[in-house]
């Protein structure tokens, strides 16, 4: 197990690398650069001035040579600093990353929570009156655009009934607060954010685990279970759920690029001061530094949730385990 | 002898794709106690489908019993309440199946799946080791080599011989009265499937089982079972003991399944040698959504006349004990 893991980590060293190659090539090669974006798009300012701010960030240089010279920084962990403030990358995001990590996680948990047994009650009352609910709101859930959603609930909940807060992590007198009123001001600002990052994955997980619940009851071991005269729920939370675990797991893993990936339109959306809206911002100012340092970091967080997935499943399914 | 199982009149349909399959039309038979009795037929009739219905494990879903009763020492099982069915199920009649590489859990380790089965039906309060010491024993009474091995492996790590044994560990935990064992060698090589009726028949001699065997052999009938069963398309139409089956067969049917076996003199000693088919049955087993009127093997048989066609012949006890559905048979 721990040879497989040590093999899965280097493994990842490769793929990192690619995945920072063409991100540093769609980033430098999109039209418009931190040059344009500083002087705010004016036709006054000279291309000498521009050319002079070029070098200043080492632009001017071949693209293979600027990208080298930003890997051998990364791997001394150092990621530059931001074209807009002169701060140092890693320290933007390291300021980001817990709001987002938050976001995440607790999207990820409400994702399984909620999505599983939905659809292992689906599966387990095939056709009731549950399951038919069920199969419409997933098929809202595929239909309707995040996006917009996430405008909906905030004109609904924010603005219209004014429950809930729309926009940052905390509110302007949030210092001022006792523990519990911070962490409930906290949770209010959380609820609709996490909703609507959850929302899509939500309808895909359920009816994924309604599919797989569906395929493993017609397995011949569960006939062995219930011929063992094992009670309907030890057959299906017992022998049935474990089984069923194994693809949702692999795909739980999966939708993690999806989730952070959403992050930059949600967090943007929500002004959550997370690193996708870090990204969304360095990307409109042509921050390169900071573009690529976020594009690591998501890329090192998705590869890492997928390596737990991995252990996860070898952990459920004995077969990938002892091999 | 006393009956200990007794299947009367039982009728039991699927539903799929808008049809209706009638998997079993009016079935009955009656187990003995300690005694095997094979029910044959070929792919199709309904063999697997009589041995489901008995514990109740028809998918509700696919399909389900019409008519008829199960009475096992005189009570019906389609009428018993859920908590009733399971105290029998598993416990007093247990069942094996065709396929043992997917009828165990693959998640669970062997040692689990049978300690399962033995909390369930008599050992609620064993310590760890007490437990250890029965799946051992159990293990050891199916003659699986290195029982504690055996034990902490999953499923995936063993044959599929072995795999059948602890299957049979498995239903044999609850000290059960019935095992019904469905096809329970045609998955696996000719050399295990020997090994593996030699252990249920020494099994059942050495617990007093009475056995239900279902298998579309005759060869392994000769070997294994005091009584037949031949059924075709749903429904019984010839029965009684092996030797008067083999030596009177009387409905064509039956005579056309000893007739594509290997060579009789081969029999019952081994059948599975070489499976030369010497003369396969023409023609096919009617589509059970879609059955012919009259006896169902009107349109294969070879002695079939006009009176075949409109109605299906009664079973009939032409001598003591040898039961035949065919208008035709003469003793
Ligand atoms: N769950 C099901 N849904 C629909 N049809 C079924 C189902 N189970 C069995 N059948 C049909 O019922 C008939 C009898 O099937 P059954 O499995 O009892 O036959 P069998 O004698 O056991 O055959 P085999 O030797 O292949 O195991 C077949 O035509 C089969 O297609
Ligand atoms: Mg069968």
């Amino acid at each position: 197990m721990l040879q497989y893991i040590v093999r899965r980590l280097l493994f990842m060293i490769p793929l990192l690398l690619g995945i920072t190659i063409i991100t540093f090539v769609i980033v430098h090669l999109s039209p418009g650069g931190p040059a344009d974006m500083l002087t705010g798009l004016s036709p006054k300012v000279s291309a000498e001035a521009k050319a002079r701010l070029h070098s200043l960030y080492g632009l001017d240089k071949p693209l293979h040579v600027q990208y080298w010279l930003w890997l051998s920084r990364l791997v001394r962990f150092d990621f530059g600093r931001s074209f807009k403030d002169g701060r140092l990358v890693i320290i933007k995001i390291l300021e980001r990353l817990p709001a987002t990590l938050l976001l995440n996680v607790l999207s990820l948990l409400l994702i399984f929570f909620i999505a599983l047994p939905i659809g292992v009650i689906s599966a387990v009352r095939q056709d009731s009156f549950f399951d038919k609910g069920m199969t419409v709101f997933v098929f809202l859930g595929f239909s309707v655009p995040a996006f917009w959603l996430a405008l909906l609930l905030m004109v609904l909940f924010g603005v219209v009934l004014g429950w809930l807060p729309i926009s940052g992590m905390h509110s302007v007198n949030f210092p001022y607060f006792s523990f519990w009123g911070k962490l409930w001001d906290i949770i209010k600002h959380l609820i609709l954010p996490v909703f609507v990052s959850a929302f899509g994955g939500l309808a895909y997980l359920s009816r994924y685990s309604r599919t797989s619940m569906l395929e493993v009851l017609r397995q011949d071991y569960i006939r062995t279970a219930r011929a063992k005269g094992l009670s309907e729920k030890k057959v299906i939370y017992r022998h049935a759920l474990r089984n069923a675990l194994i693809p949702i797991v692999t795909l739980l893993g999966l939708s993690l690029p999806a989730l952070i990936g959403g992050g930059f339109i949600f967090e943007t959306i929500f002004a959550w001061p997370g690193m996708g809206r870090l990204g969304y911002q360095a990307i409109m100012a042509r921050d390169y530094p900071v573009i690529m340092g976020v594009g690591v970091i998501a890329a090192l967080l998705t590869l890492l949730g997928n390596l737990i997935a991995d252990i996860t499943y070898a952990f459920i399914d004995p077969r990938i385990r002892y091999r | 002898m006393e009956k200990i199982l007794e299947v009367k009149n039982l009728s039991v349909e699927f539903y799929k794709g808008g049809k209706v399959i009638q998997a079993l039309r009016d079935t009955s038979l009656t187990l003995k106690r300690n005694e095997v009795l094979g029910i044959v037929g070929e792919s199709g009739c309904g063999k697997s489908t009589l041995a489901l219905s008995i514990l109740k494990l028809i998918p509700e879903k696919e399909g389900r019993v019409i008519s008829g009763e199960i009475l096992f020492k005189g009570e019906d099982l389609l009428r018993l309440s859920d908590e009733k069915l399971l105290q029998i199920r598993g416990d007093r009649i247990s069942i094996i199946f065709q396929d043992p590489f997917t009828s165990l859990n693959p998640v669970f380790k062997i040692s689990k799946q049978i300690a399962e089965s033995l909390v369930l039906h008599k050992k609620e309060n064993l310590s760890t080791q007490q437990m250890e010491k029965e799946v051992i024993e159990l293990l050891e009474l199916v003659k699986l080599p290195k029982p504690k091995d055996t034990m902490l492996s999953y499923p995936h790590q063993l044959s599929g011989g072995m795999q059948q044994r602890v299957m049979i560990a498995i239903s044999l935990s609850s000290n059960p009265e019935i095992l019904i064992a469905d096809e329970p060698t045609t998955a696996l090589d000719v050399t295990i499937q020997k090994e593996i009726l030699n252990l249920l028949t020494e099994l059942q001699k050495k617990l007093g089982l009475s056995v239900v065997l279902i298998t579309h052999d005759f060869g392994i009938v000769a070997q294994t079972c005091q009584r037949v069963s031949v059924m075709y398309a749903g429904i019984i139409v010839e029965e009684a003991s092996t030797s008067e089956i083999f030596h009177n067969p009387l409905h064509p049917y039956t005579k056309g399944l000893l007739e594509s076996l290997p060579s009789r003199e081969e029999l019952p000693s081994s059948s599975q040698g070489k499976k030369r088919r010497l003369k396969a049955i023409p023609g096919q087993v009617p589509d059970p959504s879609n059955l012919p009127s009259g006896c169902k093997f009107h349109p294969r048989c070879p002695k079939v006349i006009e009176d075949c066609k409109p109605e299906e012949p009664r079973l009939r006890e032409i001598v003591k004990n040898h039961w035949v559905r065919c208008i035709r048979a003469v003793y």
